[in-house]
């Protein structure tokens, strides 16, 4: 198994007739994720490199049944285009675009919990998700992951690759690697993900890479102490963060005295979670706690 | 985007909250002008994005000419916790029977709007949240609802706000939650939030944060940001469209993606060295995004080395490299250079950059290796040949 994404994933993607979405669409093709169709207002019949793109999401519903929606479009459309593949019945929307407005956010969060239900929100602003070996939806380069044993969530894209090269390069491989985002108001949280590995068969050690700002990390911690048998060792960054400094990332800021690293890093170590200082420390400890080399499944 | 108490006000003005008449001013000139208009005794007001002026005497009240005059005088140019003061707000005073505490906010926790509300205002809310908690109301308000004039009644109420008020402080509620949804706004606070001897409500301090995100939808808030007192390379990098954070140290820190340029940042302190800057040149960088970056790293003249650490994805080491040889020949850099390829077309990267032999690059395998490198730089050791 994995989570989220594998052979079963029926890829549709909004904004495909971009150059980002085109772009990115077809890498995901390659690496054999099976992609059904895309959608672009006023595009409808037109078609990327064979996949049919259709004007909105109830119609690409209706002819290739996506249970996988991609989100590629410009920000001051990016919540419209959610909701609207929420509403044909897309179960799964992973949302890769950077920089919509967290007022939108919060009415998309509140949106989908309240009339849409069944359908996941991971992102925006994130990587994506891959499960190596099966499928890959977003922006990960996939060939720094093996398939194997170990789960990743992390907020940040490249400090993910950092973290799993290390992995990979010290023999193991991964069962998914899930970027939940950098905003305010992600539409999954760790703590959603962290329920998806310890419940996934071929997950036995999970590695959360988090940062400052917010109080994702705290909540991740409880939920570990009281529901996560299996071991998790975690990654914060920015110990060297100045308070009220945005670092990058809309959600990356430390306001008051909340949402330090030192405070992040305490909560976990505090609830038996094993911290690494350094994303090689995090590999390090990885290692020692799966006990030697060793890639699961095929 | 943080607004200054006088930009706060003009959007409180605008959504129906009760604000005292001011002029914000850059002179002494100025000052005494307004306060003439706005007729004595005035407030002179520092405007930084930095709390705890009053206490550091950047907040003065002014009887006459002769005192605005001496207050303009030595507020302007004051430094306040690491804030230069380059305005100044001038309000007609107000007489002050109370003074109350509100605010809303988005709570990234409960994923909704939190409207907060005390009467122990004027003081640091903090400490009233620590000290004495039950005077602290906090009540989440539905995103998709929004609050409505009997909710807001009731934070009043239960708050313990003066009866006679209730109306007028839920009425201010309101509006502060109007500004926060409208405006676009992550934070929306009035401390204090006073009450007048007349009975009147008002605002008689502004903290307000904009999404920067949302400005497309208001492009009459666009020009308050250029009004921040930020540092120079700041504003250029914001320009220029590239995260730059300024710090306090001397090693200069280029990296792609946020998270792992924060995460350079620490392993540098970790090796014992002091980060001069946040840079995150983004994915997909191009040879030309890299040399501006470089640019802007040196613009600081506190850097005496400095890190690239790429782990490519959409990034390509390769361009990167380009960017750096590039950056080179024009600029002629006297500092040495840190450089972890790691990623896409990492092998070409580091080809490129051997073929360059440029003076002063030194080359490293991993992030550990280059952090301790460029520490050794910055404090004037050897670390062997240049790669």
């Amino acid at each position: 198994m994995s989570v989220l994404v594998d052979q079963h994933t029926r890829l549709a993607v909004a904004g495909i007739t971009g150059r980002e979405g085109s772009f990115h669409t077809l890498n995901n093709r390659r690496y054999g994720t099976n992609v059904v169709g895309g959608v672009t207002p006023g595009k409808g019949g037109q078609d990327v490199e064979g996949i049919p793109v259709f004007n909105n999401w109830a119609e690409a519903m209706q002819e290739v049944q996506p249970n996988t929606a991609m989100i590629f479009v410009p920000p001051r459309f990016a919540a419209d285009s959610i909701l609207e593949a929420a509403a044909a019945g897309v179960a799964l929307v992973v949302a890769i675009t950077e920089g919509i407005p967290a007022h939108d956010e919060l009415r998309v969060y509140n949106l989908l919990k309240r009339d849409y239900p069944g359908t996941r929100l991971i992102g925006p602003n994130c990587p994506g998700i891959l499960s190596p070996g099966k499928a890959n939806v977003g922006i990960i380069p996939a060939s720094f992951f093996k398939q194997g044993n170990v789960g990743v969530v992390s907020r940040s894209g490249t400090l993910t690759y950092q973290i799993g090269n290390e992995i990979a390069q010290a023999g193991f491989g991964c069962s998914s690697i899930v970027g939940i985002g950098g905003d305010p108001v992600p539409g999954s949280s760790f703590v959603d993900v962290l329920e998806l590995f310890q419940s996934d068969d071929q997950t036995e050690l999970i590695v959360l890479s988090g940062e400052i700002g917010g109080s994702a990390e705290e909540e991740a911690a409880e939920y570990i102490a009281e529901h996560v048998t299996k071991p998790v060792v975690a990654y914060i960054a920015g110990f060297t963060a100045p308070a009220g400094k945005q670092m990058g990332h809309a959600g990356a800021i430390i306001s008051g005295t909340a949402g330090t690293a030192a405070a992040k890093a305490q909560a976990l170590e505090a609830r038996g979670v094993r911290v690494g200082r350094t994303p090689t420390e995090v590999a390090e400890i990885a290692v020692q706690v799966l006990g030697g080399a060793s890639i699961a499944a095929p | 985007m943080d607004l200054l108490e006088y930009q706060g006000k003009q959007l409180f003005a605008r959504h129906g909250l009760r604000v005292s008449s001011g002029e914000p001013v850059t002179t002494v000139e100025d000052a005494v002008r307004a306060a003439g208009e706005l007729g004595y005794p005035v407030v002179v007001k520092a405007q930084v994005l930095v709390g705890g002026r009053g206490k550091a005497g950047g907040v003065k009240l002014a009887a006459d000419e002769a005192e605005v005059r001496e207050h303009a005088g030595s507020i302007l140019g004051m430094d306040i916790h690491g804030h230069t003061v380059r305005t100044l707000w001038i309000e007609h005073a107000s007489d002050i029977a109370t003074e109350y505490y509100a605010s809303v906010l988005l709570d990234r926790s409960a994923k909704q709007p939190l409207v907060m509300f005390s009467v122990e205002g004027g003081v640091d809310i903090e400490e009233v949240a620590e000290n004495t908690p039950e005077k602290l109301i906090r009540h989440h308000v539905d995103a998709l609802n929004g609050i409505s004039r009997e909710e807001a009644i009731e934070i009043a109420t239960e708050g313990g706000a003066d009866a006679d008020v209730i109306e007028g402080v839920a009425d201010a509620l309101v509006a502060l939650y109007e500004v926060w949804l409208q405006e676009d706004a992550t934070l929306a606070e009035i401390n204090p939030l006073i009450v007048t001897p007349e009975r009147e409500v008002k605002a008689l301090d502004a903290k307000v944060s904009l999404d920067g995100n949302a400005l497309y939808r208001h492009p009459e808030n666009q020009e308050l940001s250029d009004a921040e007192n930020e540092d120079p390379i700041e504003r250029r990098a914001k320009e220029e469209g590239v995260q730059y954070v300024k710090l306090d140290g001397d090693i200069g820190i280029l990296g792609n993606g946020a998270g792992l340029v924060m995460s350079t940042l620490d392993v540098v302190a970790q090796a014992g060295g002091s980060p001069a800057n946040f840079l995150d040149a983004g994915g997909g960088s191009d040879a030309e995004k890299i040399k501006q970056a470089v640019q802007l790293i040196l613009a600081n003249d506190a850097v005496k080395a400095v890190l690239f650490n790429i782990f490519g994805g959409i990034t390509r080491c390769d361009e990167v490299a380009r960017g750096l040889i590039a950056a080179f020949e024009d600029l002629k850099p006297d500092v040495p250079f840190v450089v972890r390829l790691d990623g896409t077309n990492d092998v070409e990267g580091r080809r490129l950059l051997q073929e360059a032999a440029l003076p002063n690059v030194y080359a490293a395998r991993t992030m550990n290796e280059a952090a301790e490198k460029v520490v050794a730089l910055a404090a004037g050791e050897s670390v062997g040949a240049p790669a």
